[in-house]
């Protein structure tokens, strides 16, 4: 699967989740995706582990806005700026579907995603300038080598006998020092790039092919789709709340 | 390629790198590029790779390869660098190695065959879609070469390819290079302080200076007629070894002490069943192959990572009463008891100047020593650098810093990770002669390395991992 393909599906969907907020369209684009989701061929246990962070954030999310949302309808709790009403419970519910709605397609369709096939993907399919796509895929790569670097410096600073002192003063001590060491390996990476012909005049090929055919046709119709009975949901039982206008 | 009293002045900088030079070098030609550091080797082959940019510096007099001006002739030279680290491109081997041909616009079906082709060249026989981060060191700069490779150069140019490599990997990526000739027979000029591992394969050697070529002829006679003054400017000439110590003290007490000590990073063990001892007075060399465990052994014994299993112990004498686990030490307490000194300086280096540098140890301890720190500099020749910035400086000045941090807190134990990494002969001769006074003074030292030559010429105990 192209993953231009993923990236497309996902944004349709959330730019139709975006149009209204109501519980009805966001219950219903959630329900038809935990039904489409096992179709990806993800295993559970790495679904649960990708996902985590949003079965999290959403509920947090959910409960800031119960207690300081928009107040309508019956009070039920007030305490200094906390207050807790008909209005803000319904905005929370409809808040909370919404982030697991567009959160939980995105990361499934993200998580597999293979940053060099992307990269293939946005230069090929979208036209996006090759200096941008490769300079930020070799800084994907860059990342790795930082974490490695990160581990080190972290014990170099124990063994310079600065590592007692607190840890908001340690971290960014650390940080400074790995800001330095990245500028550094980013300009060795920079000439290794150049020496080989990278930025050169002339019209650059590409070793594979970005295909795109039905099977991604068909992925983002069916994030559309999703988004599109998620919207005619809410507008037949009467619930089109729309976020502008 | 032909140059005539080429120069060029690097930004913001007064001195020229290298100025009227004067230099041809016919197709086909293997020549070993020579001089001090700070001679502007590698400024003459980024600029021959066309990668020196106009707004980097200043350029006077010409430079060509193959009668057009480098910048131009993109691809014509393929150069490899130092760091296997920092070149390595794209996630996986296939892609990194058509990378270059990408990028010079070869049509597609043309890309695939190349890669297999310089893949093949290199003796690299991996799967093209296998993780580039998987590769170890040599299998990298092999890879890099791959990449060059696959440009079809005329011109290789290797800037100390193997400087970063542990002797096999040396070995590997020379092989490579002579295999990777003999096919193309493209013309290389490399730059690398080991003479002895190209000699079997370059024809021609230039010695260079600031001021321009200083000699030039086949291996034999320059390094005849030279060999003593390239030796005392840092360079490995055969049959001209850097001084070693005369003998080494007897080996002290017993400092930490490992039974079937099992080594690991974040619980995975690396390596185990470890005996062994450290002693005052003694260095004890940990060896073995590359990913045996040796840095991460180094660290454990440092007090840095927690032991993964068995046993790792003070003994009263190094622990002064801070008990018997090192890894439980406050990270002031370790200062005083055992110093740590990384392969690579920069992880280590935390203030903005060199003196500041030596300072931090002992301002932890709450005991400034003005006066040490002026001893260290003297010793360490750092003085006259005593204002720069740490990560200014060249990788031996940087290497005798972060020696120098250490000893700033007067440890018991020092442990040394590859300390005589990519050092020239001259730094290298400085440390065997600085650690052997450490050692007579009493320090107990523990090196992980795979330098046989420093080994032979201090290691009292020896630990070979496998």
């Amino acid at each position: 699967m192209n993953p231009v393909a993923k990236l497309a599906a996902a944004a349709v969907l959330a730019v139709c989740l975006v149009l209204t907020i109501d519980p009805v369209s966001a219950g219903v684009a959630l329900v038809l995706e935990l039904a489409l989701f096992p179709l990806l061929g993800i295993p559970w246990t790495t679904f649960w582990r990708r996902t985590l962070p949003v079965w999290i954030a959403a509920p947090l999310t959910a409960l800031t806005i119960a207690l300081y949302g928009r107040t309508s309808g019956t009070v039920y709790v007030e305490f200094l700026f906390v207050r807790i009403s008909d209005g803000s419970l319904d905005f929370a519910l409809a808040t909370l579907l919404r982030v697991l709605a567009i959160a939980l397609p995105a990361v499934v369709l993200f998580a597999t995603i293979d940053p060099t096939d992307l990269a293939d993907g946005l230069a090929q399919l979208l036209r996006l300038p090759p200096r941008f796509v490769l300079g930020a895929l070799a800084g994907v790569r860059l990342m790795g080598l930082a974490m490695d670097d990160w581990r080190s410096v972290a014990l170099a600073r124990r063994a310079r006998g600065v590592a007692d002192r607190g840890v908001i003063r340690r971290f960014f001590g650390q940080a400074f020092t790995l800001l330095v060491l990245s500028l550094r390996r980013a300009s060795t990476l920079a000439t290794a790039m150049e020496a080989r012909g990278f930025g050169a005049p002339g019209p650059r090929t590409w070793a594979r092919e970005s295909r795109w055919g039905t099977r991604e046709w068909l992925l983002v119709l069916v994030g559309a789709a999703v988004g599109g009975i998620a919207l005619v949901a809410a507008v037949l039982t009467g619930n089109w709340r729309p976020l502008i206008g | 390629m032909r140059s005539s009293g080429w120069g060029w002045r690097h930004a913001a900088r007064l001195a020229w790198a290298t100025r009227g030079l004067d230099l041809r070098i016919e197709p086909g030609e293997r020549v070993l590029l020579l001089g001090a550091s700070g001679a502007g080797k590698s400024t003459l082959l980024r600029a021959l790779a066309g990668v020196l940019g106009a707004d980097e510096g200043e350029q006077e007099g010409s430079l060509t390869v193959d009668g057009e001006a480098p910048a131009a002739a993109r691809g014509r030279a393929g150069l490899v660098l130092q760091d296997p680290d920092s070149q390595v491109i794209l996630a996986r081997v296939g892609d990194d190695v058509a990378f270059g041909c990408e990028n010079l616009g070869v049509p597609r079906e043309q890309i695939w065959p190349r890669v297999s082709e310089a893949l093949e060249a290199v003796g690299l026989d991996v799967a093209l879609d296998r993780s580039t981060s998987a590769l170890s060191g040599g299998q990298r700069q092999r890879l890099a070469l791959a990449g060059v490779l696959a440009m079809r150069p005329g011109l290789l140019l290797l800037d100390e390819p193997t400087a970063n490599l542990d002797p096999a990997g040396v070995v590997e990526v020379r092989d490579a290079v002579a295999r990777v000739l003999e096919t193309t027979g493209a013309t290389l000029v490399v730059v690398e302080h080991r003479v002895a591992t190209w000699l079997p394969i370059v024809d021609r050697v230039v010695v260079l200076a600031p001021e321009g070529v200083v000699a030039d002829g086949s291996p034999d006679a320059v390094l005849g007629r030279r060999g003593a003054e390239l030796a005392a400017q840092g360079i490995w000439v055969p049959g001209h070894p850097p001084a070693r110590p005369a003998r080494l003290p007897q080996p002290g007490e017993p400092l930490l002490e490992a039974r079937e000590l099992v080594v690991g990073r974040e619980k995975v063990p690396v390596n185990g069943g470890i005996d062994v001892t450290a002693r005052a007075s003694q260095l004890l060399a940990v060896t073995g192959p590359n990913g045996v465990g040796k840095s991460t052994l180094g660290l454990t014994l440092a007090g840095l990572l927690p032991p993964v299993g068995g046993e790792l112990r003070a003994t009263d004498v190094l622990a002064a009463g801070a008990g018997p686990s090192p890894h439980r030490w406050r990270s002031r307490e370790l200062l005083t008891r055992i110093g740590t000194v990384f392969q690579d300086p920069e992880h280590q280096f935390l203030a903005r100047t060199v003196r500041e540098e030596l300072e931090i140890g002992p301002h932890a301890l709450k005991a400034p020593r003005p006066e040490l720190v002026d001893e260290l500099l003297e010793r360490l020749r750092l003085t006259r650098l005593a204002k720069a910035n740490p990560f200014t400086l060249s990788g031996g000045e940087q290497r005798r810093l972060s020696v120098a941090t250490a000893l700033a807190t007067r440890p018991r134990l020092l442990v040394l990770d590859e300390p005589t990494f990519g050092q020239d002969a001259v730094t290298w001769a400085e440390l065997v002669a600085l650690v052997a006074e450490l050692l007579a003074e009493g320090t107990g030292i523990v090196a992980a390395t795979h330098d046989a030559e420093f080994v032979d010429a201090l290691a009292g105990a020896r630990l070979e991992l496998s």
